[in-house]
Formats: structure tokens, sequence, C-alpha cells
């Protein structure tokens, strides 16, 4: 997983069955000391994140595990919100 | 799997339930000789890694869930193994033979070893 921030959403109206009712969220990767870590990307969302929070994310059809049985489309999926992270 | 080194930790209250219980590291990722290597990444610890220890890590879905024993468990990413020790022979070639008497040896270059 690796750590990013949500920079913004996106609507897409017309859209493979499974992405209904789904929020997409566009996400950059984070290095831990907050710098960007390689191309933003858009993820779906199953915790509640906003625009602005520090979130990580999975990759691959594991994004899609969340909403089982629906058979999401996703390659990248929001799992969790960060509150902190602690580097020694 | 990949060799990586537990740079620090992660709470995350709100997150996916699967992840309830389990334990989110940040990893920086080696090459064999130390050197790090991308970005850091959060895994799961399924052996219970402390901070600063090398580690194994899987990078697969499917591995990364059955490290930690839950089914359908959106990671793609696992400490699998605490490292003891790595040793590469890097491109050292195959040790020459012993030394022959310095007979033989006359009007030959010894090898570099």
């Amino acid at each position: 997983m690796q750590l990013a921030r949500v920079i913004g959403d996106v609507v897409v109206t017309r859209k493979d069955p499974g992405l209904m009712g789904l929020k997409l969220l566009v996400i950059q990767p984070l290095t831990p000391d907050r710098r960007p870590a390689g191309r933003s990307l858009v993820a779906v969302d199953s915790v509640g994140a906003g625009v602005g929070e520090e979130v990580f994310f999975v990759r691959g059809k594991e994004a899609s595990f969340p909403f089982y049985p629906t058979e999401v489309p996703a390659d990248a999926g929001i799992v969790g919100i960060v509150d902190q992270w602690t580097l020694t | 799997m990949q060799i990586g080194r537990v740079i620090g930790t992660v709470v995350a209250t709100q997150k996916n339930p699967k992840y309830d219980g389990a334990k989110l590291l940040l990893v920086q990722l080696l090459t064999p000789d130390g050197a790090a290597r991308g970005t850091p990444v959060l895994a799961v610890d399924s052996v219970g890694a402390g901070v600063s220890e090398r580690v194994l890590v899987v990078q697969e879905g499917r591995a990364a869930g059955e490290a930690l024993r839950r089914k359908l468990a959106p990671v793609d990413t696992a400490i699998v193994g605490i490292i003891d020790r790595v040793e590469t022979g890097g491109d050292r070639p195959i040790p020459q033979a012993p030394k022959a008497e310095a007979s033989e040896r006359a009007g030959r270059r010894p090898r570099q070893s």
C-alpha cells in the first residue's frame, strides 16, 4: 500500500455498471516526507475520504475487494484514512 | 519478494475492517546491497517486525492476503519474514585453483580475483 493525499474527485456519468454509486477520487501518492511520489491517479473510495486528507491505497484487483460481491473494475482503491505516521 | 527495512509506523483509525488488529508499518525497499530503492510503502505485518529491522516483503495481493490470513483482504503488501542475513556473491568469478609453483607461473600474468 502507499501513502497518498486526496487532491480532487472525478464525475463519470457513462461508466461500467460495476462503478455505479462509487466515489472516485484523484489521489497523489506521497513519500513519508510528503513529497509527490509518481503520477496522480484515480482511486475508488470505500472509507469516506475527503479532499485534502491523507490516505493509504491498494493497487490491483484487491481494490475491488471492499465491494465484494459486486465486481468493480478498479485497479486502485483507498482503504484507510491516515491519522499519523512516525518515522524513526 | 523484496528486501526492506522498517522505517516507521502508521496509525489509521478509519480503515477497511479487514485491517482490524493488523499492524501497519512503513518499509523502505532495498537492493540486496542495502541501498534504498523507490518510495517507501505501507505493509501489514504478520511476523512482529520491529522498527529498523530488515524484512522480507511480498508485493502481490494474493500472497499479502494469505499473510494476513484473511480472505478478500484489500492488501497488496505484507511483511512475511525478518531477515537474519543477506549474502550476495556479486560478480566475483569462481575462485582460482591453488597457486602453482613459481617456476610454472614464470612468464604468465597472475589472474585477478
